[in-house]
This record gives structure tokens, sequence and C-alpha cells, in this order.
């Protein structure tokens, strides 16, 4: 029962980083302030700014991780992330053209942008995807070249539509492309919240299969997982959750790679422990990037993005040299 | 698969409890064969009825019920206890909300101590040997609790040790438990030892399917390999054996 506790150990890290990450910034705010002085600035600058930034930071780095652990399973190599596999880059695009077009309508109440970048990264899910079907013995190796053309080819097509447009514009897809959690309020957050609500739950119904599917396509299809659809199925919920992360934090890097194998390291592979792990460790973990972002140099804010593979990156190294064994993949 | 044709022509019948070898070169077309009986390959035509049903009504879930697949031998590492492995199997019977049940780890541990496994349960699968892992494959394909079990090469690249006990599991399973055993088989010898019926494929059609006895004549094995054979009496008396006229 190692692993339970570890788990739990996990949930404790998470809970005190949620608790405490509100309270640091360029002043240092209790957070009793909330309940005691319910009405003054600092109140709100917990309730409506640092909060909703520390919730955002905490899904968005969840999603994120378990997307990547969702592809890295499905496709059995440790490279496969939204981002090498064009996922991510599918998103941007959809959400750049948004952003080019002065598109502003909202379904539902659910911003246009999720759903352009949904679109954007379906696109690219369906263009991978069709891939593999189109010749059967694809590896996966093959498949990961194919994702990071994709990227470049939407890359190029993105920088194309920022080249494009006038200096507004220009500027926010810019802006946005730097990925950040600093949305501002609840807004972005409760926009996204549905999307990688939706594809949590499928992935998380999903563990028996994950773990058959990282043993092999023939194994899991003898076992008797449908291969196919099952596929379909965790490819539109890790675009939801990437459509909808995207969206609002344009790609955050790296963290969607390395949360879930640290996770690995940390718990090993058995997807019915190992996708709640990845999520506390994805969320904790961008959390706690995040807060550094914005206190290290305040009241300059470093991208977060550069912060999660700074700090990942030798964490995730000496994680490896320490451990006898492969990933766990 | 990628539009060409890989088997024509194969029609055969297996009975209940039966030991089923399929033998033949290289490229004849039996993994895939299998395959196609396992419903691991999905692109291709023809009929199979599985106690009058036919194959392609069942869901890929129901079918795993009946039918059990153990692949050939390959280096990929599982990073999973021989437990977890073997429960793994235990998946057609898991409706997608419920959890694992103790009767399915029951289930498991009864199948390793059939097996003979008790002692790995909660070892890593990637650091058994060839040997230990085949049998491992097998206990978590009988998890599923189908009555027939199909099996490509269970015996490549083990040692004679292996073999021998990896034949006698199987051996075991088909007489004790009524298991109905469809296996590839690379060695003459054992495939007509074990086996009720053996079949014969080459270039991708059935050149025949024959009792173990008259599978045991020259001609036929030479017309099968294109290498010939000799036929001669087992030492302790053990029915026929075949060997290479030319040692390899």
């Amino acid at each position: 029962m190692r692993k339970s506790v570890i788990l739990i150990n996990m949930g404790l890290v998470a809970f005190v980083s949620l608790l405490i990450a509100p309270m640091v910034g360029m002043a240092f705010i209790p957070i009793n302030e909330l309940w005691q002085a319910p009405g003054s600035t600092d109140a709100g600058i917990l309730r409506d700014i640092r909060i909703p930034r520390v919730l955002t930071a905490f899904t968005v780095g969840g999603a994120l991780a378990l997307s990547g652990m969702t592809f890295q399973a499905m496709f059995r190599n440790p490279l496969a992330t939204p981002f090498t596999l064009g996922t991510a880059s599918g998103a941007s695009l959809g959400a750049a053209i948004y952003i080019r077009l002065g598109l502003t309508f909202s379904l539902l109440g659910i911003s246009g942008i999720i759903f352009a970048a949904f679109a954007g990264s379906l696109l690219a899910v369906v263009f991978v995807y069709g891939l593999t079907r189109l010749k059967s013995g694809f590896s996966s190796a093959t498949l990961l070249l194919a994702g990071v053309a994709v990227s470049f080819f939407f890359s190029s097509l993105i920088l194309f539509i920022q080249y494009i447009s006038g200096f507004t514009n220009s500027f926010r897809i810019l802006r946005w492309m730097m990925g950040s959690v600093d949305l501002m309020g609840y807004d972005g957050l409760l926009n996204m919240l549905p999307l990688i609500l939706i594809g949590l739950l499928i992935v998380l119904f999903s563990s028996n299969e994950l773990n058959l599917l990282m043993t092999g396509d023939d194994i899991a299809a003898s076992r008797g997982v449908n291969v196919n659809r099952t596929k379909k199925v965790l490819f539109t919920a890790t675009s939801l959750m990437v459509g909808g992360v995207v969206a609002f934090c344009g790609p955050i890097g790296f963290i969607g790679m390395i949360a879930p194998h640290i996770s690995r390291l940390l718990i090993g592979s058995n997807h019915r422990i190992l996708i709640p792990a990845t999520i506390l460790f994805g969320g904790t973990f961008l959390l706690i990037c995040d807060t550094l972002a914005r206190t290290l140099i305040a009241p300059v804010e470093i991208p977060v993005g550069v912060l999660t593979a700074l700090i990942g990156g030798p964490f995730f190294i000496v994680l490896l040299l320490n451990r006898k064994g492969g990933l766990g993949l | 698969m990628s539009g060409e044709t890989i088997l024509e022509n194969v029609s055969f019948e297996v009975g209940k409890g039966e030991f089923f070898s399929i033998i033949g070169p290289n490229g004849a077309g039996k993994t895939s064969l299998i395959k196609c009986l396992g419903r691991i390959h999905n692109h291709w035509t023809g009929r199979v009825y599985i106690n009058g049903q036919d194959l392609q009504a069942f869901s890929q879930r129901d079918l795993a019920r009946f039918l059990s697949y153990v692949p050939q031998a390959e280096g990929r590492t599982l990073p999973f206890s021989v437990f977890e492995f073997v429960l793994m199997g235990r998946y057609p019977h898991l409706s997608p909300f419920s959890t694992i049940s103790i009767k399915d780890r029951e289930v498991v541990t009864s199948i390793l101590d059939l097996a003979g496994l008790t002692e790995f349960s909660d070892r890593r699968m990637d650091t058994l040997s060839g040997g230990e892992r085949q049998m491992v494959f097998i206990a978590a394909a009988l998890a599923q609790g189908a009555e027939t079990l199909l099996l490509d090469e269970p015996t490549a690249f083990l040692d004679y040790r292996h073999q021998v006990q990896v034949s006698e599991l199987l051996r075991r399973l088909n007489k004790e438990n009524k298991i109905t055993v469809i296996s590839i088989s690379h060695d003459i010898n054992a495939a007509c030892a074990q086996s009720t019926r053996v079949m014969a494929m080459k270039d991708g059609t059935c050149l025949f399917v024959e009792t173990p006895e008259n599978t045991m004549n020259s001609d036929r094995l030479q017309g099968l390999y294109d290498t010939s054979f000799l036929i001669a009496d087992h030492p302790a008396g053990m029915g026929r054996i075949a060997l290479m006229e030319k040692q390899a």
C-alpha cells in the first residue's frame, strides 16, 4: 500500500500549495482577510485576482499533464504529447484565426475562442489519427515525426497569420502564444472548465483501456478492447482538454511531457492510480511555477512556460539518474 | 491489409476440446490467420463461426470471453507486476464503471496457482526471463475465462526446460480444463505429439488438415516445407518423429 500513501501525500502537497499560493505575491495577504475584511482591497485582490489565477494554474497544469499521459500510453512512446503530435499547435492555429478575424461570439455562455481552438486541435488529431489508419503498421516513431511536421506546419501558418495581422491583433497573438495562466478573473476558468471536465471524466473511466493499450494494440484487442473506438474517444477527450487550455492560456509546453513521466516514476504505470497522481502533480507543478513566475522578480512577471522548463528539466534528469530501469512506459 | 491478399481458401473446423496445431513455412499466413480468428485484424472477408454464431456478430468484449490470444514473444517491456498484468485479463468481465472485485482477484490467484506462478505474483514483468514471461502471458489469457486459446508459437525462443513447461501447461489445460487449443508451431514433432489434428499452411492457403499420424509423412512434409525429411520411430516408443535429412 506504499503507492496509496504516495498518492495521499501528493494530494496533501496539492492542497497546501492551493492554500498558500494565493497569499504570496507582491504583498503577503493572509487568507483570513477573505472573511475578516471582505470589503477590503486586500480581500478583493485575493478573491478576484489571485485565487482565480491559482485555480486556473492548477486546472491547466492537471489538464495538460493528463493529456500528455493519455498520448504517451496510447502511443507507448515517452515523447508523445499534445505538442509533439501537433494537437496544441492545431489549437493555437484555431485560436489565432479566431483572434485575427476579430471574432467575438459565444455559445451557451462559452466564448467562441474555445470552439476555434477545439476545432483546431481536432483537425490536427484527425490528421494524425488518419495517418495511423491509412497504413497499418505505422510505427509510433513515424507518427511522432508526422506530428512534429504537422506542428511546424501549423506554427508557420500562425506566424503567417500574425504577419498579416494589424499591430494590435499581432501583439495579442504573440502575448497569448507565450503561454500564461493570468486570465484576470473567473471567466476564462469557467469557460474552459466544462471541456476539461468532460475530457477528464472520459480519461478517468478509461483507466483499464489505457493499461491495456500500453501492453500493445494486439493484446488490448484480444482482451476485448475495441481499440479503434477507444482511441477515437481518447483523442477527442485530449482535444477537448488541450483545446480548452490553449484557447485561453496559450501553448504552455513541457508540462504535458514531464509531469506524467515524473508521476510514473513516483507511483508506477497502473492508470487506476496514475491518473489522479498525474492530475495532482501537473496541477501542483504548474501552480508552483506560476507562483514563482509572478514573485521571483516582481513586479516583472516571467513567462510561466519559461519556468516550467527551467525547473522541470533538471528535476526530471535527477529523477532519471536515480532510477533503476526504464521510464515505466 | 495494405491491399494484398494474404489468406485465401482457408477452410477448416475445430471441435470443442481439440488441440489443433497449425504448421507451415515462414510467411505462410499462420499468424495472420490467428489474428483474424481473434479479430485482432479486422480488415478481411470470410466467415468464421463460433458455436454456430458469426464471429463478426460479437462485440470485441464478448468475443474476449470466448477466445483468448497469446501473441508471439516480443521484447516490449511492460511496467506492470505479474499480478497486475494477469488481472488485466479480467477486462471482458468488467463493466466500464465497476471496479475489480474480490472474485476477479480470486480468479487471478487460482490461475497463477494453476500455472505455477504464485511465487512470481509481485515480480515486475520486465524482470522475467523469456520462459517465465510466456507462462505469464498464457495465464493472462486464461484470466479472460475463454474456452478457446489461440497461441502464436508459444515455445519459440525458449530453452528446453521452458518448452517442456509451456507444453505441459497447455496439455493440462486441454485435458483437465477442457480448453480448446489452437496453436501455431514451428516444431513438427511437438505439434504431432500434442495435437488431435494438424493443419498445414503454405502461401496463404490450407494444404491439408490431418491427424498427427498422417502428418508424419515425408512426402507431405517435403511438399510443405520444400526440404526433405526422414521419418523415424521414436526411440522411447512415443510415435514417430521427423528429422531433417540435411542438417541445418
